[in-house]
């Protein structure tokens, strides 16, 4: 005998599979195979196909169409989607569908399709071939339940974050006479999250407005508890301390014993009604200072710096004091104004002080909203930081 | 302001308008599941002339997916209401409007609300109610309503959000053109589900009486969606209507069998505009 050589025995084995029985290869093929009519009429079916659906092909070749078969909401589905596809693009691909099997068995299958056109253009045949799937249908449906149960569990949060931001931000502003104040508060992103900005306006006495404008480092359920316990703490604070810095120190001894790993960045104003305006005192925890627009139209900010509250032991919080004319209008507002970003630059103060004068002979409310749009508009898009912006404004004579 | 033309309402429901720009209009709306490709073959037979409009409902094909709003689109009337926007945009009169499938619905409540605006109705396949009811027979279930439900659910994994951008239209990346014509009745499907549930849960049986417009009633062969008894039915409550039986099957003749859904339709056409006209 002969050897065979390693190259003879390739292509022998080769020709073996070339000449495998063509209609062996369909009747036995590892999936079912359908040929219909265009109006899926059955004319054809393989041995796989009925041994899985248990249906004899006397009683199915001729006799049933395609959609027939499957369970009547994927018949809805193939009659509205998948046969305008067909027809369309001349192929159906994954489609998940439940074959009714002979005894009435769900037999959940994936089902690919192309739609065979004539010389002339005109459909001629469906050829489909199904994939038994049911452990991956299943496994596709637990995935698609983990997916919605993620959606709802995501629009819980926004709705809690909502809510919960809600409560950081005074729901109307009732300034006293002499003085119009508005506010504006726009989340990051699509406000999903807690931000850390919070203001509040609110009268320690029948001829005192207090406002408090601040920023809580970090965002979220932890920069939450810190908000709420500033917000209430300013409020306790102002109602028996005098002075702007005495109220700022309060809340700074509050945070270093109750969060003494977080900090935050304040403005505090105190105004009192004066007979040529109001007389402002506003103390500074490391926040941006408030820009100051004059009647006259110039521009200046307000006070110092200072530092940061709740981060060090003590806290140096700068206090100053200007008088406030009709006509004059002061902004306060968090970072996330003046560090909204478009392509490396920033929104920035120069900016900020444009907006501001151009709207300035509107209300306070127009101003503030004013400033929140054109930072959101300069930055294209979601904001990156949320932003709050409060505008208090001494009318002109013959206002209050 | 005659004839203005509002810009918003036609990038919305991406309005296609082709045909004569003097002939009477003929708005075809597509139906549940697809876009206005569905009109692709036969829409054009109408050109020479008709003025032809078609459009996608808001949530479908083309359409501006961040017009949707689903209190809006709960129901059929808002549907309707994407119809009376378009042909406002547009300033059309005598409108012949044909709509296939749900669309027949949404046309009839459209003109209800504009009745000066449309000149006549083609009825493709319509259903005014999927659901049997007592002696009624519209050919489903609930529960085979909500089984369909879940068949969307299983065929969410055609949808991936990574398509929403370019299905949206802004396919700047053009590796992503194949996806895109293969992606025509692919859509959001948590608005294909309430869709489906505006569409076959709906009961418009009470609104065919009112129809008074020359109406056309085209009826396939063994339709699944829309049976025989139902055209029937249709016809029966429409005063004055039109009954044709196509020999086409399945519930898209207008894509199974283009040829003879337009001769039924130019013959009616011709019909009703009268000898001559």
């Amino acid at each position: 005998m002969t050897p065979v050589s390693h190259d003879d025995a390739r292509a022998a084995f080769y020709s073996a599979l070339a000449d495998d029985d063509p209609a062996e290869l369909y009747d036995n093929a590892p999936c079912g195979y359908l040929s219909a009519l265009p109006d899926g009429t059955i004319i054809k079916a393989n041995a796989t196909f009925l041994t899985w659906t248990g249906y004899d092909r006397d009683k199915l070749v001729g006799r049933h169409r395609l959609q027939e078969l499957l369970a009547t909401g994927d018949r809805i589905f193939y009659e509205t989607h998948a046969a305008p596809m067909l027809f369309m693009q001349g192929m159906l691909r994954e489609i998940a569908v439940e074959v009714i099997g002979a005894s009435g068995l769900r037999l959940p299958m994936l089902m690919n399709a192309l739609l065979k056109r004539d010389d002339d253009g005109q459909p001629q045949v469906i050829r489909a071939v199904l994939f038994d799937a049911g452990e991956r249908l299943a496994y596709e449906r637990e995935l698609v339940a983990a997916r919605r149960r993620a959606e709802e569990s995501e629009a819980r949060a926004r709705v809690l974050a909502e809510t919960l931001q809600r409560s950081f931000l005074p729901r109307d502003i009732v300034a006293l006479p002499g003085l119009d104040v508005g506010g504006a508060y726009r989340p990051a992103g699509d406000g999903s999250e807690v931000g850390g900005d919070f203001y509040d306006v609110f009268r320690t006495s029948p001829q005192t407005q207090a406002i408090v404008l601040g920023d809580v480092c970090g965002k979220g359920a932890s920069a939450a508890v810190v908000t709420a316990l500033a917000r209430y703490t300013v409020r306790a604070e102002a109602l028996h301390v005098s002075s702007p810095t005495a109220v700022l120190a309060g809340l700074h001894q509050a945070l270093v014993s109750c969060y003494p790993d977080t900090y935050l960045t304040v403005l505090f104003l105190l105004l009192d009604r004066v007979p040529e305006g109001q007389r402002l005192r506003v103390a500074t925890g490391g926040h941006p200072l408030p820009l100051c627009r004059r009647a006259d139209g110039s521009i200046e900010t307000l006070g110092y710096p200072g530092s940061f509250l709740g981060m060090a032991e003590t806290a140096e919080i700068s206090e100053s004091a200007t008088l406030l004319r009709p006509g004059d209008m002061v902004v306060l507002y968090t970072d996330g104004v003046t560090e909204a970003r478009h392509t490396g630059s920033f929104f920035g103060e120069a900016r900020l002080a444009e907006v501001a004068s151009a709207s300035a002979g509107r209300p306070a409310q127009a101003v503030a909203d004013a400033i929140v749009a054109a930072a959101l508009a300069f930055q294209h898009g979601p904001a990156r930081d949320d932003i709050a912006v409060v505008v208090v404004k001494v009318p002109l004579a013959g206002g209050g | 302001m005659l004839g203005r033309v509002d810009v918003d309402v036609l990038t919305r429901n991406n309005v296609t308008v082709s045909g004569r720009a003097d002939g009477q209009p003929m708005v075809f709306a597509h139906g549940y599941g697809c876009d206005q490709n569905m009109w692709r073959f036969v829409a054009p037979a109408f050109e020479g002339q008709y003025r032809t409009v078609l459009f996608d409902f808001v949530g479908a094909g083309g359409s501006d997916l961040s017009a949707y709003d689903q209190q809006r689109y709960s129901s059929l009337d808002g549907y309707a209401t994407d119809v009376i926007d378009v042909i406002r945009a547009l300033d059309l009169h005598d409108v012949i409007f044909v709509g296939h499938s749900v669309s027949a619905m949404i046309g009839v409540l459209a003109a209800a609300r504009e009745p000066d605006r449309f000149g006549a109705l083609v009825l493709v396949a319509p259903s005014p109610r999927y659901i049997d009811d007592d002696a009624y027979v519209g050919g489903f279930s609930e529960q085979d309503i909500e089984d369909l439900l879940v068949s969307l659910e299983s065929n969410y994994l055609g949808w991936s959000s990574a398509m929403a951008p370019v299905i949206m239209g802004n396919p700047d990346r053009p590796e992503l053109g194949a996806e895109l014509t293969a992606s025509f009745c692919r859509t959001d499907p948590e608005i294909q589900k309430r869709f489906a549930r505006a569409t076959f849960l709906s009961d418009n049986r009470a609104d065919l009486a009112q129809v008074k417009l020359p109406t056309l009633v085209l009826q396939c062969s063994d339709d699944l969606i829309a049976p025989a008894c139902v055209g029937e039915y249709v016809h029966a409550e429409i005063p004055g209507s039109t009954l044709a039986r196509l020999t086409a099957t399945g519930h898209c003749p207008n894509l199974s069998a283009p040829a003879e859904t337009v001769a039924a339709i130019a013959a009616f056409l011709n019909e009703s505009s009268g000898p001559g006209g």
